[in-house]
């Protein structure tokens, strides 16, 4: 690791403008950012930590949903989100470890956009909205392909809001070495319509399945996407599982995902 | 109901005091005044040639002492290698030579190419990004069949081929087994492969040089399972350093699993460095420099088939492996497919007739040598995957095919027709045992329970045969081992009657400091506590061969009997004298020496402090002191049998694989410390589950390093594991040890890969598809699920 400065601000307009600074780069749990430090893959001059600031921590239930402040660890939302959102706080629990649960954040998460990342399929299953320092972007707009977000240089996310769906499940399936999802799936039903996101199949990070989508809108049962199959084609090929494992992976999780919603 | 703390107590280990409370003293915990960092620069390529390495920049850096290159190694040795295989035609392996630091080529990911000292860590790394390299990449050797076409690029450019041995095991069989093999009335043919594996020993390997120029000592601090033989290697064939001049120390050391025991380029390195720097140097390894950089293990391609008569008996077998040496010769790599292979294809039966055809390939990968079995794994994977796949061919139960064919109790010793000469074991024990702690009959209930919810149930069994206790020098001598492999002991028994026991064997993780003085205490009769245990340094402990092949207890724990039978053969001697008996008549128990049929005794510290304050002694006859020194150098090796059995449940959808229950019955022979042998037996069984299910070390087709990390290397965890049924009454004490042990460190990662596998075929076969007849190594769910959808 090079030597770098740290800064801790305490509320997110400091915060903004210790990150306006040449080499300055957002730490909220490191969980991801410390480990590509140790291997020298990023070497930022000056690190602004996010975890000091309060309005930036926190579960609560508000007018149009849970608010989750972006520095809150998952441990938190794990513990505390459970009375509002059980297949959020299900999600957050499953994530790495306790050492990885105890310090990396749902902001950090979702800045990354790691597409093998759990978060991603809650927010974009949820439509949920993704509050920055300067605006709100709606779930459907923010993810745009792996570690690639809508986020400008500078921003940071203040906050996550998600709607409450009636019913709603997270299935994972463990890539067997790191843990990370293999394929995810998230899926929530609200009165207006169900909503399934997929994490770790696809190549270009979390994404809607319209189809599924449509036929649990109609029956919210497993059987309802019995006919459908997604492509392998533009799935992830690794050693852990080809892009054809991935897509019957995507069908098999979401038809789990419903009976555990049910 | 064994004394506690002697032989046959579950003793706690003594060592886990310092280990659980962070006291253990480990080689990166030793931190010498003024000692400057090393940092390696390796390639990034997998074969290239080494045009230019500019160091110039680097140099200039700020506090670097020197960066070093090939060329300051011109007049020092390449690292050896000590084992020398002859091949088919009676020739000798070829052997290519290894440089400390690659010289005009670089042959894998990983090779290092140039070192920076530094006075920190940071500053070696930062100048070491300044280190300018320029290779011309070549194609990588990387497939090992298509390493042996004659247009295939060759890794070492000295040798006439990638070839390093064909190897004939027994060569003048071979027609033999053809023959028979043209009778049978079935054969049975298996393709396999045996994954490559990664050690992963929780503690990364390390290294720290140390030169005092007044007395031209060197000492190396070192991560090693055998210090001796680092200090014989290093000192004779690669620095050029008498063993009066050199001391080795491998203090606490957190497991090995075989990617210890050899000779690495930086401990050569350090060494060198510190006597030319005139500073201690430090070299501690990360996680991802031990992906690259230290041994692996397995990686054999292998084609096995058995030939059985009309009645099922086995009547002859053959093989044809490919076995990776990698891209250079590591210190044991070439016996590992040879003589620890070959030599047990007769697993536990009676088949007359063997071939074992070996080819050994070099390669652009990281070298292979032994890993947690070393050889035998692979032997009993192919064997006992072959023996259910005849079985399920034949329409047999494969436990009574197993039976049939089992070396019989009363057939031993036993000679086998691939040399080894097994001296006891009841493998139909071990069998029957496994069936009731495995609760086998209810087997079938449990598998339509299974059906209920979907999934599909499968029982493997799995019946292995080892050799461990490395074993008679002349015969590995023969064998083309260029060393001893004896072991050594002092017992050195102090005034007071405490008393120092100086082992040749190296404990890093096995928990020797417990058990060896439980058998100390044992012969001699007192307390445990007064008996410490020393390993680790060559400056105080007798030349040893070190620990690895489950060869401690049976070959250094021997070696401490008959220090210890000296030292009591003695005590009798001086108790006789104090006592004015004769000698013979003196009877030890408990500590206390009597007269045979009278109320006369001393006891042992009254016999200890003669020796040392001999002024009732007889001077004339006897020399005062009790310290005795011994070298045991063993008659055979040690057999270990057991069988294993593994219950899975398979996801027909997912293919994912669950282990619901694992049992193993051992025979180990006699037990020390029984607590600690089952610690062994499941370490060594989650290690095989690893293999069976999870760890994969792959390549991509320009030799990069797929799972490189922890990130796609996957370490079995606690949660991917049963509990596990151990049981080791079944006991045929080894006929040639003082102990009659025979050695349980490898038996768990030796017996669970087939078993595993195993069961997950026999699931998918009840379920009707038994057209699946084997799945490679590791059964990860995306494998099964495609053999299933294949
Ligand atoms: C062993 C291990 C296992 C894991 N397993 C899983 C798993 O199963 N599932 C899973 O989803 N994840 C997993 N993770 C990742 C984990 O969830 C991380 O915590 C997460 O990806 C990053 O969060 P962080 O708070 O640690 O972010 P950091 O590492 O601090 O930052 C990550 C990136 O986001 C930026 N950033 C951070 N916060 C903000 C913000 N508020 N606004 C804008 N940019 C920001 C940083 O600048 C940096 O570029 C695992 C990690 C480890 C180490």
């Amino acid at each position: 690791m090079r030597d770098f400065q740290f800064v801790k601000p305490s509320s997110i307009a400091d915060a903004v403008k210790a990150l306006s600074s040449e080499g300055a780069v957002a730490l909220s749990g490191g969980q991801t950012l410390i480990p590509t430090m140790k291997q020298r893959l990023n070497t930022p001059d000056v690190l602004v930590s996010l975890t000091g600031i309060a309005e930036m921590t926190g579960v609560c239930r508000g007018d149009s949903g849970l608010h989750i402040g972006a520095a809150t660890p998952h441990a938190t939302v794990a513990a505390e989100a459970g009375a509002h959102y059980p297949a959020l706080a299900c999600l957050a629990a499953g994530i790495g470890d306790p050492a990885v649960r105890s310090r990396g954040t749902i902001g950090g998460s979702l800045a990354n956009n790691d597409p093998s990342a759990c978060y991603p399929s809650a927010v974009l299953g949820s439509g949920a909205v993704i509050v920055t320092n300067a605006r709100q972007i709606a779930a459907d707009d923010y993810f745009l392909g792996m570690f690639s977000t809508a986020l400008e240089e500078g921003e940071i996310i203040t906050e996550v809001r998600f709607p409450i769906p009636e019913k709603a499940a997270y299935v994972k399936f463990d890539q067997p070495a790191s843990r990370f999802a293999l394929t995810g799936v998230f899926v929530a039903k609200f009165a207006s319509g169900v909503r399934v996101a997929i994490t770790g199949a696809s190549n270009d990070g979390v994404f809607r399945w319209a189809e599924a989508e449509a036929a649990l809108s109609a029956s919210f049962t497993p059987d309802a996407i019995e006919g459908l199959s997604l492509s392998g084609d533009d799935m992830i090929s690794d050693l852990h599982g080809t892009g054809a494992y991935r897509a019957h992976l995507c069908k098999v999780l979401t038809k789990r995902a419903v009976l555990a919603a049910c | 109901m064994p004394k506690d703390g002697g032989i046959g107590a579950s003793t706690k280990r003594r060592e886990d005091v310092r280990f659980l409370t962070g006291k253990g003293r480990y080689t990166d915990d030793i931190n010498i005044r003024g000692q400057a960092y090393a940092w390696f620069v390796r390639s990034e390529v997998a074969h290239g040639t080494l045009n230019k390495v500019d160091v110039s920049a680097a140099e200039a850096m700020p506090g670097v002492l020197k960066v070093f290159t090939a060329a300051d190694f011109a007049g020092v040795g390449g690292i050896p290698c000590g084992w020398q295989v002859t091949d088919r035609f009676g020739k000798p392996m070829q052997e290519p030579k290894h440089p400390v630091l690659a010289d005009g080529k670089v042959r894998h990911v990983g090779d290092p190419i140039a070192v920076v000292v530094a006075e920190t860590l940071d500053q070696a790394r930062d100048a070491a990004e300044a280190v300018e390299i320029d290779i011309t990449e070549l194609t990588p050797v990387l497939d090992m069949k298509a390493a042996l076409q004659p247009d295939s690029p060759k890794v070492h450019e000295e040798l006439t081929s990638n070839l390093c041995y064909d190897w004939g095991f027994v060569e003048e069989n071979k027609a033999a087994v053809d023959e028979a093999f043209a009778k049978a009335a079935h054969v049975t043919t298996l393709e396999l492969i045996n994954n490559r594996l990664v050690a992963n020993p929780m503690e990364p390997r390390v290294a720290v040089g140390d030169y005092e120029s007044h007395s031209g000592n060197s000492t190396l601090y070192t991560t090693s399972q055998n210090p001796h033989v680092i200090r014989l290697l290093m000192g004779a064939f690669v620095l050029g350093i008498p063993e009066s001049k050199l001391r080795v120390v491998a203090p606490d050391v957190g497991g090995g699993f075989g990617s210890k025991i050899y000779h690495y380029a930086e401990e050569a390195f350090v060494t060198f460095a510190a006597k030319t720097l005139g500073v201690p140097v430090k070299w501690t390894s990360t996680r991802s420099e031990a992906f690259i950089s230290d041994a692996q293990g397995r990686d054999h391609v292998t084609k096995i088939q058995l030939a059985l008569d009309g009645d099922n008996n086995f009547t002859a077998l053959r093989t044809e492996t490919y076995a990776n040496m990698g891209a250079y010769l590591s210190t044991f790599a070439p016996s590992i497919p040879t003589w620890l292979h070959g030599t047990l294809m007769a697993g536990n039966y009676r088949t007359p007739l063997i071939y074992v055809n070996v080819k050994a390939v070099f390669t652009n990968t990281v070298p292979v040598d032994a890993y947690r079995g070393a050889g035998r794994p692979e032997a009993t994977f192919q064997l006992e995957r072959l023996v259910d796949k005849a079985a399920r061919e034949l329409g047999v139960d494969p436990v009574a095919l197993r039976r049939q064919n089992f070396i019989t109790p009363d057939q031993f010793p036993y000679q086998t027709p691939v040399a080894v000469v097994y001296d006891t074991g009841n493998y139909h024990a071990t069998m029957d045992k496994l069936l009731e702690i495995s609760d086998h009959a209810g087997f079938e209930a449990r598998a339509a329970e299974s059906k209920a919810r979907g999934k599909l149930r499968g029982f493997g069994i799995a019946h292995y045969i080892e050799a461990c206790g490395i074993a008679p020098s002349n015969l590995v001598g023969q064998l083309g081992a260029r060393a001893g492999l004896y072991e050594s002991a002092t017992v050195r028994v102090n005034a007071t009657g405490s008393i120092s026991v100086f082992t040749g064997s190296h404990s890093h993780g096995q928990g020797h400091e417990t058990s060896f003085a439980q058998v100390v205490a044992e012969m001699i009769g007192v307390d445990a506590s007064q008996i410490e245990i020393v390993h680790g340094d060559t400056s105080n402990t007798p030349m040893g061969m070190g620990t690895y092949g489950s060869r401690s207890l049976a070959v250094g724990g021997s070696a401490i009997v008959k220090a210890t039978n000296k030292i009591i053969n003695k005590a009798k001697k001086i108790a006789a004298h104090l006592l004015e008996a004769s000698e013979a008549d003196i009877e030890l128990k408990d500590g206390k020496f009597s007269v045979a049929g009278t109320d006369k005794s001393v006891d042992w510290t009254g016999v200890t402090l003669a020796a040392y304050v001999p002024h009732n002694y007889p001077l004339e006859s006897m020399e005062p002191g009790l310290e005795e020194t011994a070298f045991y150098d063993p008659s055979n090796f040690t057999y270990p049998s057991g069988a294993y059995g593994c219950e899975v449940e398979v996801d027909p959808e997912t293919g994912k694989v669950q282990i619901l229950a694992f049992s193993a019955a051992d025979d180990f022979g006699n037990i020390v410390n029984p607590m600690i042998v089952e610690g062994q037996v499941q370490g060594g069984l989650a290690q095989g589950i690893g293999q069976a299910l999870l760890e994969n070390c792959v390549y991509d087709e320009n030799g990069q390093l797929l799972s490189g990390s922890f990130m796609d290397y996957a370490m079995p965890r606690a949660d991917d594991l049963p509990m596990f049924k151990v049981d080791h009454s079944c006991c045929t004490p080894c006929t040639h040890n003082p102990l009659g042990v025979k050695g349980c460190g490898e038996a768990g990662a030796i017996g669970s890969p087939p078993a595993v596998v195993n069961a997950v075929i026999d699931a998918l076969h009840r379920a009707g598809r038994t057209d699946i007849t084997h799945i490679d190594m590791p059964l990860t769910p995306s494998r099964v699920w495609a053999a299933m959808n294949a």
